[in-house]
């Protein structure tokens, strides 16, 4: 007879893994674009390199855990922890350091857990955590954005020699403290004090930091439109940031927390918010879970900025939310049509 | 307008309607054949009323419903009952089911049928009935008896009857065109349907917005009548009957209930008209419209077809092209099942016959790892969480699959059509659900199980307990009896006997339980046998515990006779331990021997003059008590085997006695007595031969025969024996007779039991139903033999 | 005293360290007293997690006296009606490690069969069975009630004329479902059939 013999449905949507990792992909591009307009050639070739060591790492992985690697390679997520960890390191990082996030997200945080869907952590931003702890130095170096010194911004010859090695000392000439930073270290001056002191405070969230957030939040509402993921999580992250920074902007005195646009567009706020904590394996699974999930991101990245030790908090606070997903999932699973909620809660252990 | 509820989910695939809607319904017409399925609905599978070779009528009723939840099947067309066999069916797992083939004639005759004049004037259980007997199931998928859902309870007042319309499902058009050709049927239905549930507040014709003909042929039709059409936003899956509910009225149907439990019967527009043509002209169920579609069908198209139409029939008259078609699906995309063999019919729930080309919908990739990007969440109708069953589901997580409300899934196939991994999630649900089932039937049955253990568990050891006091009371009345007789002579005999049972009591209280022997065997099976023992050593083992065997029997059987003699009411359970004890004395015997003959042929014993491996044994037992069987003198030899003739006859006559008393109280140990008499009497009858033997070779032949011939017993045993003898000698026309006598008595016994059993609504009476069917069987074959002879 | 404690920091962490273990000690056992788990038996628990087939294949004269067997320590992988299934839900009641059947292979569900035909009617069958699943009286034929049979295989070799077989449950219409799909994410790269994509 010949006649397939399968479950229903028959059907199937235009979704599939791939297209959803090509999709992020594409959205990362406003971002990357102001990236490299405001502080050169440096982060791009970072995503270069990040994404040549993961695939590669990737395909050692496969080929050690014996599967078949072309059909794993073409799920395109591996590029993304790419993309993602290139974006967040600083631009014109060195190789080894690229290379070691890479290996550390995809072996460690990844493959050792099963591959992909099986991961607990955000590859990416475990990796960014690892490093940012074992080499300070190098992940706090962030360049000067255009505009805020004399020199030329780090064009793309350029930016390969750095990241290989080749005349590093001329790039730490063109570092800067990022706004975050700034913010941090100040203790006297009153926020518009503040402003007028450094030149790359920009207009609210620091010379290029604005529209690189800008560019993110594009790419987000663009995947929200395409529905590759649930507008709850990052709206609620964003939410809940917004409303700390207005509960302690204090009216922009010296003990300011920041306004709550400067915390909105400044650091890896719309990266993290649209790429990060949307990251479906490791987020809550219920739309309810989700909101619960963004929110306490969002409340984490402000206690983390204003009160903690480190400038941004972004990838701190997804990892500590990836630990409490599966508590959270337990608790908010959706009314089932025809069930009161009470009667399904009280039928859970 | 009024107010549109929306359901959770749902997905917007490809619809592919307007193939099928290009020319109107065409009769699909008569095949040669038609198959109809005894089981096409939900419930008990009908059953048959017609012969093989029948000459049938058009809208006859050809095999009935079984039960309440069942529907009777009709003739589509006139024609000669072909075959009652197995034949494929459509379902899923491509198994065969029972069906009755009919070879149309081609005349399509009708049977005389009449419509109701005036339905108003009739009663909602007769209008209900009429729809039974129509066999109405219903038409939209799933086929549940109409006649069911309609015999609502007073005490649940319905307030909305519900007409689905919907057909959200891609590609099917049934339902579509049957409102553009036919909406004035369908309102007749309605009426019909409104006047039988009796809604105390509205009447409503649930449709898509994308079938903007079919409103409108609806709207003019139903103008006036009361009736409201509901158009709401075309989404997968509003048609399933708990999402119409919600969109239509915001009730939800509780999981586990009815849409009776919040007010509501739900009905599809296809089951109505065909309500329609069963009350008004008396037509049953015997056609239903079917989209035949898909690109490898050259033209798409809807049929009104006899149901029980091979598919293969229809997609003939469609221009099929199998080398392109690489599944055929009935039912619709999302929810229809794939068929391997285009033999199988239509059924009444056969809305659609998709044959889609490969590029159409091609073969599922392989799946991929779950990414939890929740769109499965996203898209289900129920709220679940479709990613955390996949997981729960792979790991047996049975318990969290409940939680999760696994059983509130109605397999709509959202999920999978928007999973990016492309994971087949209804297959593991279904899977799941499947396995927790049994789970849970395996759960009752060993829950029974162990009751039935336990139960005869504690049996067996009250009857041991039983037999243990009634042994000690033996025991005691032995011994004073022992005491009374120590003064005479002959007693010592006894004494000896009694001491060498006494000895062997101990050994003999382990039970000789057949299930604790079962046991150990499988025991040591298990273990593979016990550890190697050298043939010597199993010889002499074996040898030894034949020995000891022997010795037990012995003194089991005289212990036997003792009780007999005195009437003690123990010496059935006396005779239960001899027939034991020569069961384990044989089997060693023959273990023995097969041993003996393995190690050593020339070993081998002789093949006893005796084929009773027992008997063999008992005669050497009675050798081996009587000292070295050449030391005896033939004077003792003689009296010692009369003794025994004696107390053997003796023993018999008493078990006869217990037999024929058994038999007038219909005990049920019947079986055992007459076992011991026959086994008592075989005895008599090795003991005999070998006292006679004796005797002959003494001369002393009749001195022995004059001896048992006044003997009382005896005299019974040879009534006994002519008794047998007469039945050997009868002819083989009084056997039968007689086995047609007690097959009778015996029926006539289980249709009492039977009855018992179905009045205390005992399930065994299908198994009683069975074995009674199994004796008519016998009685008829028997009765034929006699008629032969 | 106190101010000898207070002089030496040794002393004091020592003092410190045992008076929390006294106090946790006594919360401890105070909180087993109270909160003690009124469960059944571990051996009532075992016994409802067996098959109930009381075929003994596992050594024991039934599935309580293994249930037993187990609660004071013997092996879970005994019991071959059961199979994985069951030696994976004991290993999770236990806690213990899951270990592969001990037996050749798992028992296939199936029940017995009388070949009534052949059935001269002594009752062996009968005394044998464990759940008294079959049904008859002497010199008649017997039969298996097969919904009350567990298929322990019991009754087979007590049989005399060898009429009772087992014959394995089949899949009807009413059983029949789907399979869970092999995970293809699984596969490795030897089978690629499935994995071009
Ligand atoms: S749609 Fe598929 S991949 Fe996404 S969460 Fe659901 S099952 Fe997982
Ligand atoms: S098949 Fe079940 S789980 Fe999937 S969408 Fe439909 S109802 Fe939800
Ligand atoms: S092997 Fe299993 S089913 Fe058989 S008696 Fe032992 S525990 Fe019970
Ligand atoms: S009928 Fe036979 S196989 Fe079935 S439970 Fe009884 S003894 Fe075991």
């Amino acid at each position: 007879m010949g006649f397939l013999k399968v479950s229903s449905p028959h059907a199937h949507g235009p979704m599939s893994t791939a297209r959803v990792m090509r999709l992020v992909l594409l959205a990362t591009i406003p971002g990357l674009f102001s990236l490299t307009w405001f502080f050169g050639f440096g982060t791009l070739v970072n995503v270069l390199w990040a994404s040549i060591t993961a695939l590669a790492f990737e395909a050692l992985a496969l080929k050690l855990r014996k599967r078949p690697i072309a059909f794993y390679l073409n799920d395109y997520s591996a590029l993304v922890t790419a993309f993602l960890l290139g974006i967040a390191l600083p631009p014109g990082s060195p190789f080894w350091l690229i290379m070691i996030g890479t290996g550390f997200a995809i072996l460690i945080c990844k493959q050792l857990y099963g591959g992909m869907g099986y991961n607990p952590f955000n590859p990416a931003m475990a990796a960014y955590v690892m490093l940012l702890i074992s080499f300070p130095v190098q992940m706090t170096t962030w360049l000067a954005p255009q505009g805020s010194f004399a020199g030329d911004l780090l064009g793309p010859i350029d930016a390969l020699r750095y990241c290989f090695g080749f005349g590093r000392e001329s790039i730490d000439a063109i570092t800067m403290a990022t706004p975050l930073d700034v913010l941090k270290q100040n203790n006297s001056l009153l926020i518009e004090d503040l402003w007028q002191e450094s030149a790359q405070l920009g207009h609210f969230a620091g010379i290029g930091w604005e529209w690189a957030n800008i560019g993110f939040l594009l790419g987000g509402l663009y995947l929200l439109y395409r529905r590759v993921f649930t507008w709850h999580a990052p709206i609620s992250m964003l939410a809940s940031l917004t409303l700390l920074s207005v509960l302690f902007y204090d009216g922009g005195s010296s003990a300011s927390g920041g306004s709550p646009l400067f915390h909105l567009l400044s650091g890896g706020t719309m990266l993290g918010a649209f790429f990060i904590v949307t990251d479906p394996v490791t987020s809550a699974v219920s739309n309810r879970g989700r909101l619960i999930y963004g929110a306490l991101i969002g409340i984490l990245v402000y206690i983390i900025r204003v009160w903690g030790n480190y400038p941004d908090a972004v990838a701190f606070s997804v990892l500590l939310m990836n630990f409490a997903a599966p508590f959270i999932d337990h608790y908010t699973q959706p009314r089932t049509y025809g069930h009161k909620l009470k009667d399904q809660q009280g039928g859970k252990s | 307008m009024r107010k549109i509820w929306d359901i959770h989910g749902g997905i917007h695939p490809a619809e592919n309607k307007h193939q099928s809607l290009l020319k109107p319904i065409e009769n699909a017409g008569i095949p040669a054949q038609l198959i109809l399925p005894l089981a096409q609905h939900i419930g008990a599978p009908a059953s048959p009323i017609v012969n093989v070779g029948e000459r049938v009528l058009k809208g006859q009723m050809i095999a009935e419903a079984k039960g309440f939840v069942s529907a009777p099947v009709h003739a589509p067309t006139s024609g000669t009952i072909a075959a009652i066999e197995s034949r494929v069916i459509p379902h899923p797992s491509g198994m065969s089911a029972n069906c009755i083939v009919i070879d149309t004639d081609g005349k399509d005759e009708w049977i005389d049928h009449h419509g109701v004049e005036d339905y108003s004037a009739l009663s909602k259980l007769d209008l209900v009935d009429r729809i039974r007997q129509a066999g109405i199931a219903g038409m939209g998928g799933a086929g549940f008896p109409a006649a069911v859902k309609l015999s609502t309870r007073d005490d649940k007042p319905i307030e909305t009857l519900i007409l689905n319309g919907t057909e959200c499902e891609p590609y099917i058009t049934a339902d579509d065109i049957l409102m553009r050709e036919r909406a004035a049927e369908i309102i007749a239905g309605a009426e019909i349907l409104r006047h039988i549930i009796k809604p105390n507040k509205e009447t409503l014709i649930g449709v898509e917005d994308n079938k903007p003909e079919g409103i409108a042929a609806l709207k003019k039709a139903a103008e006036g009548t009361g009736i409201e059409i509901v158009v709401f936003p075309t989404k997968y899956p509003s048609g399933g009957e708990k999402q119409l509910i919600q969109i239509l009225t915001g009730k939800e149907v509780p999981s586990g209930g009815l849409p009776s439990d919040v007010g509501i019967v739900c009905q599809n527009i296809g089951t109505a008209t065909a309500i329609y043509r069963a009350i008004q002209f008396g037509e049953p169920l015997i056609s239903r419209i079917t989209t035949v579609t898909g690109e490898a069908c050259g033209q798409a198209q809807n049929y009104e077809v006899l149901l029980g139409t091979p598919v293969q029939y229809l997609l003939d008259k469609s221009g099929f092209d199998k080398e392109n078609c690489i599944r055929l699906i009935m039912g619709g995309p999302m929810m229809g099942y794939t068929l391997q063999d285009t033999a199988v019919p239509v059924v009444k729930t056969s809305n659609c016959i998709l044959a889609p080309t490969v590029a159409e919908l091609p073969p599922p990739p392989p799946a991929q790892a779950c990414i939890r990007c929740g769109m499965c969440a996203e898209a289900c109708p129920v709220s679940l969480l479709p990613q955390q069953m996949y997981w729960f589901s792979r790991a047996q997580e049975h318990e969290k699959l409940e939680n999760h409300q696994l059983f509130d899934c109605i397999e709509c196939g959202a999920c999978s059509y928007v999973c990016p991994s492309n994971i087949t999630l209804v297959q593991y649900y279904r899977a799941s659900k499947a396995e927790i089932r049994q789970a849970q039937q395996d759960k009752i049955k060993a829950e029974r199980s162990k009751e039935r253990f336990e139960a005869r568990t504690a049996r067996l050891e009250q009857e041991e307990a039983e037999k243990e006091a009634k042994r000690a009371a033996r025991m005691a009345a032995a011994k004073a009896k022992a005491a009374a007789a120590a003064n005479a002579p002959e007693a010592s005999k006894a004494d000896i006997i009694q001491a060498a049972l006494e000895r062997s009591k101990a050994k003999k209280a382990e039970p000789a339980d057949p299930a604790q022997a079962a046991i150990a065997r499988a025991q040591a099976k298990r273990d593979g046998g016990a550890e190697e023992e050298s043939p010597q050593e199993k010889t002499e083992r074996l040898q030894k515990l034949l020995a000891s065997a022997e010795k037990r029997l012995v003194a089991a059987k005289e212990k036997l006779a003792l009780a007999q003699e005195q009437q003690s009411d123990n010496a059935d359970a006396f005779a239960t331990a001899v027939s034991k004890t020569e069961e384990k004395l044989s089997a060693i015997q023959k273990e023995l021997s097969e041993h003996q003959a393995s190690q050593a042929p020339a070993k081998t014993e002789p093949a006893g003059e005796s084929t009773d491996p027992a008997q063999a044994a008992i005669a050497r037992a009675l050798a081996k008590r009587a000292g070295a069987g050449a030391d005896e003198s033939a004077e003792d030899k003689t009296t010692r085997l009369q003794n025994v003739v004696a107390t053997t006859e003796k023993r018999l006559a008493a078990a006869q006695q217990k037999l024929a008393l058994a038999q007038e109280q219909n005990d049920a140990n019947v079986g055992a007595f007459a076992t011991g008499v026959e086994k008592t009497q075989a005895k008599l009858d090795a003991v005999k031969k070998e006292l006679a033997d004796h005797q002959a070779t003494l001369g002393e032949n009749a001195a022995a025969e004059q001896a048992t011939s006044d003997d009382p017993v005896q005299a019974a045993i040879e009534r006994a024996k002519a008794a047998r003898e007469a039945q050997a000698n009868m002819s083989e026309a009084d056997k039968i007779k007689q086995t047609l006598e007690s097959l009778e008595n015996r029926i006539a016994k289980s249709k009492e039991k039977l009855e018992a059993a179905r009045a205390a609504g005992d399930d065994k009476a299908e198994i009683l139903a069975d074995s009674l069917a199994k004796l008519e069987d016998k009685l008829a074959t028997a009765q034929q033999q006699l008629s032969q002879t | 005293m106190i101010e000898l404690i207070a002089q030496n920091p040794f002393l004091a962490s020592l003092l410190a360290l045992v008076g929390l273990g006294l106090v946790f000690g006594a919360l401890l056992g105070f909180a087993a007293v109270k909160f003690k788990t009124e469960g059944d038996p571990i051996a009532d628990q075992i016994e409802s997690l067996l098959p109930q087939t009381q075929c003994g294949q596992c050594g024991y004269p039934g599935c309580r006296p293994y249930a037993q067997a187990i609660a004071d320590g013997d092996d879970i992988n005994k019991c071959p009606p059961g199979g994985e299934a069951t030696i994976a839900a004991l290993a999770d009641l236990l806690g213990v490690e899951a270990k592969p059947l001990d037996a050749a292979e798992e028992a296939v569900p199936s029940v017995a069969f009388i070949r009534e035909a052949e059935c001269i009617g002594c009752t062996k069958c009968i005394q044998a069975c464990p759940v008294d699943a079959i049904l008859g009286s002497a010199k008649h034929m017997h039969t298996v009630i097969a919904s009350e049979c567990t298929g322990c295989d019991l009754c087979v070799e007590p049989c005399p004329v060898d009429c009772i077989e087992m014959r394995p449950i089949e899949t009807s219409l009413q059983t029949w479902h789907w399979e869970k799909p092999k995970p293809v994410e699984d596969l490795i790269a030897s089978d690629r059939s499935g994995a071009t994509a």
